[in-house]
């Protein structure tokens, strides 16, 4: 047996259940959560050599044979992100350590936060449609709750957008699932890609296949259905803001990775060429609101929108290629947004504001801090040699491949216009002098902040990992080779769930 | 029966979707309390609706005599009642706690977070 | 005394009050008879739980959230780490056995001339039975606290 494959949603649901028992002792919980988070990195480290030296790693949950019971099931694709959530949920625990106030702390914020990466784990490693939904609502629920935590205006006002729309696309996501059972009998996702490739395909399956688009789509913040995010992101606690910014959305997009690599690709002319129009819209605009953004954390929120373009730009190509750079894609971006939101972080504590116009000067106080956020703001550009340039490379050399000139322009243009904002955040709030009536007590070192250090580990951390992803990208290649190649052919997938080659 | 229940879904859907077309966040939270009625009642329709057939196994057999209704969606229709309860009970609290804080029910006077 | 019962009373209707007080004990004995004979008929953890905590509500709407915490004596979110605790426990048995998580595992014995059938399916369903109970029980408390 091989329970690497579950470890990674047992750890956090232990760690939440622990933290929820010692809800009396906030520094307890603290330990708890640190200490889960290394076993949880850990664990998707396991899963990660386990999937590469055996490809898929399945187990039967409670010994029911597929396609009966609930499946759970690792690939490279799943393993991947497995990591990426322990790397995400390291370092937000390290930076939650000091900078989480009193109130968030006494009203659940740690084994909400546990609850959540069990559901972003369990999304990513279920082999069954319904059990990715209940993962989904798991997830849902504890970022609903960690996204009001501490009750301002704004975040109310921010959560009524986030929970409505993600609750019609829940909705929508339940409907199709319940469509598909009617059509093919089954909700285990290999029998369904399995059944789907031996009927011929009709209008109805590609009805059932757009309403899968539409919820990810909707979850993962892509166009048109995307303004919850920018509405609500900005609200919460930074820590919360960065997890979510790092975590959520890729749910959604790997979601639509999987379903329309395994279960939807019978009529791939009509499927994906939705999806590349919804992925060139979703760049742009992402991309122009957050021009017209004067505020860190938003501008921030928007280039997420114009990213999970990119990553859906991949799956819509839907060449070898274009999947390699969808899937390097989404682990240069998981690191590098988590990265610039814990940043802006570390900025306002420094001054106090998010606001573009009222910071300045850190570049001359803090040059350090200038570095860990110039090195993540350019890769998100796509400068080389950092991560982003190799991911932005693959995807558009692969749209270049098929001729798919219009949204490869839509690429490089919002590549440009990527840097644009990020000049501008480096412009304001590290280059021009401190604006005048700023208190720069904090900035210049005259009050001194003992735990600041704790707060700068994880952006340092993240900053090696997007320099590692830069300097090594063949082996980093070879590994999103790897996954993609077993996305494009799913009888392996098939087979290693149900024992029966295709 | 199926055309008939196909109809229901249909009307509970759009009356789910013209609720939360409304500027009040309490019709709001009604308009997802039917959409998440309306998908529970689809997935019920959907995959077929057998009468007076319960999937039980008599006694001394071990499969059971001729056809029955599927079991299945209706322990997913179970599961997703109960998941839906936790998440309107939430937004039930976030309406209350948004009322309380905004001080009046209008979704045209929330509008300080949109870009 | 009734000044003191105005204070513990949070509506003044003499029936719920007096009722709430009988059908508290009677509920949570159904609820036990429910979460058992989900071993093998109808019922098990859930709508146990949900029975439970119908009773703990009703007592909430005749006394008032302060009187109901000093019945449950334990707060609320305690239940529902002790139900996720005891869900968890019931996956890893199997494991031990070299089998996949959740797997049931059985122990049966005779006591007293019965047969006693004990499994982690039982453990589980106990473990869900606190954690509805726990989790309505939070919900319905601090929407009452809000409301007041």
């Amino acid at each position: 047996m091989s329970p690497e494959v579950v470890l990674p949603i047992l750890i956090p649901l232990l760690a939440g259940a622990l933290t929820l028992a010692f809800w009396r002792s906030q520094r307890y919980q603290r330990w708890i959560t640190l200490f889960a988070s290394f076993a949880l990195l850990a664990a998707g480290l396991w899963l990660l050599d386990s999937t590469r030296e055996h490809g898929y790693v399945v187990m039967q949950m409670g010994n029911w044979p597929a396609p009966f019971g609930i499946t759970v099931i690792a690939d490279l694709l799943s393993a991947i992100m497995i990591v990426l959530t322990g790397i995400i949920g390291l370092a937000i625990a390290i930076y939650s350590m000091v900078a989480t106030p009193d109130r968030h702390e006494r009203f659940g914020y740690y084994p909400l936060m546990h609850l959540l990466l069990a559901g972003v784990s369990g999304s990513f490693l279920s082999g069954d449609i319904f059990n990715l939904f209940v993962w989904f609502e798991v997830m849902l629920l504890a970022s609903f709750a960690l996204l009001t935590l501490g009750g301002e205006r704004s975040q109310m006002e921010g959560a009524i957008k986030y929970v409505t729309l993600n609750l019609f696309s829940s909705a929508i996501f339940l409907s199709a699932i319940g469509l598909l059972y009617g059509m093919v009998g089954t909700l285990n996702m290999a029998d369904i890609g399995y059944k789907l490739s031996q009927v011929e395909h009709t209008g109805m399956v590609n009805v059932v296949a757009l309403m899968f688009m539409i919820s990810f789509g909707i979850k993962a913040a892509a166009f048109p259905l995307f303004f919850w995010l920018p509405a609500s992101y900005h609200t919460p606690l930074i820590a919360v803001s960065a997890l979510f910014a790092g975590l959520l959305t890729k749910v959604g997009v790997y979601a639509l990775y999987r379903v329309f690599t395994l279960m939807f690709t019978g009529d791939v002319s009509y499927t994906h060429d939705i999806l590349l129009w919804a992925a060139a819209l979703t760049m742009l605009t992402g991309v122009l609101g957050a021009a017209a953004q004067f505020e860190f954390r938003r501008i921030l929120s928007f280039h997420i929108i114009s990213q999970i373009g990119y990553m859906l730009l991949g799956l819509a190509l839907y060449t070898p290629l274009a999947i390699i750079g969808g899937v390097f894609y989404i682990m240069h971006h998981i690191i590098v947004k988590t990265n610039l939101f814990l940043v802006s972080g570390v900025v306002y504590r420094l001054l106090g504001s998010y606001d573009l116009k009222k910071l300045g000067g850190v570049y001359k106080h803090r040059p350090g801090l200038a570095v860990l956020f110039l090195v993540p703001a350019l890769s998100l550009a796509g400068l080389p040699p950092l991560s982003g340039f190799f991911a932005k490379f693959i995807i558009i050399r692969a749209g270049i491949e098929v001729e798919a000139w219009v949204v490869t322009a839509v690429a490089l243009l919002v590549g440009l216009l990527t840097l644009y904002s990020m000049i501008k955040i480096w412009a304001e709030v590290f280059w021009k002098p401190v604006p005048e009536g700023t208190d720069t007590s904090a900035l210049t070192g005259k009050e001194k902040d003992p735990q600041m250090w704790i707060m700068l580990l994880p952006l340092v951390g993240l900053t090696l990992c997007t320099l590692f992803i830069g300097l090594n990208g063949q082996p980093i290649y070879e590994l999103a080779s790897d996954a993609a190649g077993q996305l494009m052919n799913p009888a392996g997938y098939i087979e290693a769930v149900l024992g029966v080659s295709p | 029966m199926e055309t008939l229940m196909a109809y229901v879904v249909g009307i509970l859907f759009a009356s789910a979707i013209y609720m939360m077309l409304r500027r009040s966040i309490v019709k709001l939270v009604i308009g997802l309390i039917i959409l998440s009625n309306a998908a529970n009642l689809l997935i019920f329709a959907a995959a077929g609706m057998t009468r007076g057939a319960p999937p039980l196994i008599p006694e001394g057999a071990t499969a059971p005599l001729g056809p029955i209704a599927d079991p299945l969606p209706q322990a997913l229709i179970l599961t997703a009642i109960v998941i839906a309860f936790g998440v309107l009970a939430f937004a039930v609290v976030l309406i209350h706690r948004a009322y309380e804080v905004v001080g009046n029910d209008d979704l045209d006077q929330m509008k300080d977070t949109d870009t | 005394m009734i000044e003191d019962n105005k204070k513990i009373m949070k509506t003044n209707t003499l029936i719920l009050h007096t009722a709430a007080l009988f059908l508290l004990p009677l509920q949570l004995i159904f609820s036990v008879f429910l979460l058992l004979r989900g071993h093998d008929e109808p019922g098990g953890g859930f709508i146990a739980g949900l029975v439970a905590s119908a009773a703990f509500v009703l007592y909430l709407f005749a006394h008032g959230v302060p009187a109901t915490r000093n019945i449950l004596r334990v707060e609320p979110h305690d239940l529902l780490a002790i139900g996720l605790l005891l869900g968890l426990a019931a996956m890893f048995p199997g494991l031990l056995y070299g089998e996949p998580f959740l797997t049931a595992q059985w122990w049966e014995f005779t006591l007293a001339g019965s047969e006693i059938k004990l499994s982690t399916v039982l453990i589980f369903d106990i473990g869900v039975y606190f954690a509805v109970l726990g989790t309505i029980l939070t919900i319905v408390m601090s929407l009452t606290e809000a409301e007041e």
